[in-house]
């Protein structure tokens, strides 16, 4: 399933998690599972929404776990490691004032995930890959 | 008539459009030849068929007054919405007495178990914040704990557990009726009188415990009319006395009628209160992407302005919202027999929780799943993507998720069929041609003369 993600759109962020979450549903994969894939895949969602102005996600499912890659073709994550901390935000104003941006983002993937890869390069943009197991 | 849900069809009045498909939340109704049909796995009684149907269609199945003859003494239990259907000079005590004219032996205020509902869930929210739980989510409305059973399994653990004020005020007018008149419990016949059908299902098909405790659920709708010419016939002394034994509840049990009365009573800040079925589903949909940090409890109504919304209503529910305030304003805060004389309190929680219902799962395999869903999508994209509902599937994805389950025909979208019908002509005409160029002499043509 390949989702694209408008940028700067908040008013529809979040619509290709909840389709991938309606997708696990369907498929009978269980709620916790649905709920790990479901928030990690709207933080990533969101990421290029806020840093990027968009991008693209790409979920792939196997009977055993899901893929979810997210890129986008934003500046890039200067220090990967200062992004993993909690509360680290470079978000721009506009989207703090929404209540977006507490530097929640890329931790709380990292907590829903069985495996994260984040690949990034300054100025071409960021691939965010996402393992989640189904077996709980 | 389904034994398991309160919404039935009357098939002569269907005239098969796609009003009731298209609103239905959980894409429970199809029509098939030319009637809607609604799937019992998927159905969660909200009513929003019955509400939409332009051609009445779509109505409740209730109990009625003949449902007493069955058991000896007969006890009304009041939903808080009741009052609001009456306007002034009607009181809250008129409104009970003249409830009791129809044949009830004992006339109890839901009311008084939602209050018993607000102490008991007060104390638990408080424990569950205190472990990090939150946002807790309502259980007193039946259509949305099956919303969230079906569509949204992971919030189950969300759910306030206790049972629904119907329920603990059934507990409660049982235990103190076989006391007071020392019959058994089967001779003592429980009827709630109900704003909504998803009631008279939580009864048949109880939520988080093994059987109810009401005997059957009778609309206010069809009360209505008798509890009005009862009203109108009282003279002012009954007014007066009965009016005042009956009242067992304070405002803050009577509140319960309208969106934001339970959360209100919890004395909490940070609550939401949302009504509507598509509203309460965005906002499920936020929960489960933990996107409300700053809310500690939800108050969900699948019905618009909350019970006194619900369908089986009479009131105007702007009216009968303004209504119910007077009716709080002028009840006591403190309940006359509330929480504090209840000898349930604190009420047990629920055993187990609710079951996930996979009736949106396309098989039990996962791999068998994953194969259907590759079809669905493929046919989806060969589909014309109008979602006009003329297949009888609400959308394109819905007929083509029948078509996967076998329930359906690609056919059965009109513009795959014009396709189907136009290669068929085609054909049909090259034939024709065909015939005509290797046959000539069967054929009566002029111009062409041997």
């Amino acid at each position: 399933m390949t989702f694209s993600i408008d940028g700067s759109d908040f008013i529809h962020a979040g619509e290709a998690s909840s389709g991938a979450k309606k997708a696990l549903t369907k498929l009978g994969v269980k709620a916790p599972v649905v709920k790990r894939a479901a928030i990690a895949m709207y933080e990533a969602e969101l990421n290029t929404v806020i840093h990027a102005g968009g991008g693209s996600a790409e979920v792939d499912i196997y009977p055993d776990h899901v893929l979810i890659r997210v890129t986008d073709h934003g500046p890039g994550i200067p220090d990967v490691r200062l992004a993993m901390q909690e509360g680290w935000s470079t978000a721009p104003e506009a989207a703090r004032e929404m209540g977006f941006g507490a530097g929640m983002g890329l931790p709380n993937i990292k907590k829903q995930s069985d495996e994260l890869l984040i690949e990034t390069e300054p100025g071409r943009g960021t691939t965010v890959t996402i393992r989640i197991n189904f077996t709980v | 008539m389904s034994r398991l849900h309160s919404v039935k069809l009357n098939r002569d009045l269907c005239v098969g459009c796609t009003t009731c498909i298209k609103r239905c939340p959980t894409e429970a109704i199809r029509v098939r030849n030319g009637k809607a049909q609604i799937a019992e796995n998927r159905c969660i009684d909200c009513g929003e068929c019955i509400r939409v149907c332009p051609h009445h269609a779509k109505s409740a199945v209730m109990d009625t007054l003949d449902d007493l003859k069955g058991t000896a003494f007969n006890v009304a239990l009041a939903a808080p919405s009741l009052y609001a259907q009456f306007g002034p000079p009607a009181t809250r005590g008129m409104v009970l007495a003249a409830l009791g004219l129809l044949g009830f032996d004992a006339v109890y205020e839901v009311a008084q178990g939602a209050e018993i509902v607000t102490a008991s869930t007060a104390a638990f929210v408080q424990k569950a914040l205190e472990e990090g739980r939150r946002p807790l989510i309502s259980s007193a409305c039946p259509v949305v704990v099956r919303l969230i059973q079906m569509r949204f399994p992971g919030l189950v653990e969300n759910l306030v557990p206790f049972d629904s004020p119907m329920e603990v005020t059934a507990d409660l007018a049982r235990r103190q009726l076989a006391e007071k008149t020392g019959l058994p419990q089967e001779k003592i016949g429980v009827f709630f009188i109900s704003p909504c059908p998803a009631k008279r299902t939580a009864v048949i098909n109880p939520i988080a415990r093994a059987s109810s405790a009401v005997n059957g659920v009778i609309a206010i709708s069809d009360l209505y009319p008798q509890i009005l010419a009862g009203l109108e016939k009282m003279d002012a002394k009954t007014a007066l006395q009965e009016g005042e034994r009956l009242l067992t509840a304070g405002s803050t049990g009577v509140r319960w009628a309208y969106t934001g009365g339970e959360a209100i009573a919890l004395h909490m800040e940070r609550y939401l209160a949302v009504d509507g079925i598509h509203n309460v589903i965005e906002i499920l949909e936020e929960v489960e992407n933990e996107r409300l940090h700053d809310v500690d409890f939800i108050e969900a109504n699948a019905c618009l302005g909350g019970c006194i919304g619900g369908p089986l209503t009479v009131a105007n529910r702007f009216s009968a919202h303004a209504r119910q305030r007077a009716f709080v304003s002028r009840a006591p805060e403190e309940a006359r027999q509330g929480p504090q004389t209840a000898p349930d309190l604190p009420l047990e929680s629920w055993k187990e929780l609710p079951l996930p219902n996979p009736a949106m799962q396309l098989d039990e395999d996962i791999v068998q799943a994953m194969q259907k869903y590759e079809q669905l999508k493929q046919i989806v994209a060969g589909l014309p993507g109008l979602d006009c509902g003329a297949c009888g599937a609400p959308d394109c994805e819905a007929l083509a998720e029948d078509i996967v389950r076998g329930e359906a025909a690609e056919t059965d979208c009109i513009f795959k069929l014009k396709e189907r019908i136009r290669a068929v002509a085609a054909v049909m005409s090259d034939l024709g041609e065909e015939m005509n160029r290797y046959a000539p002499n069967r054929e009566e043509d002029p111009h062409d003369t041997p």
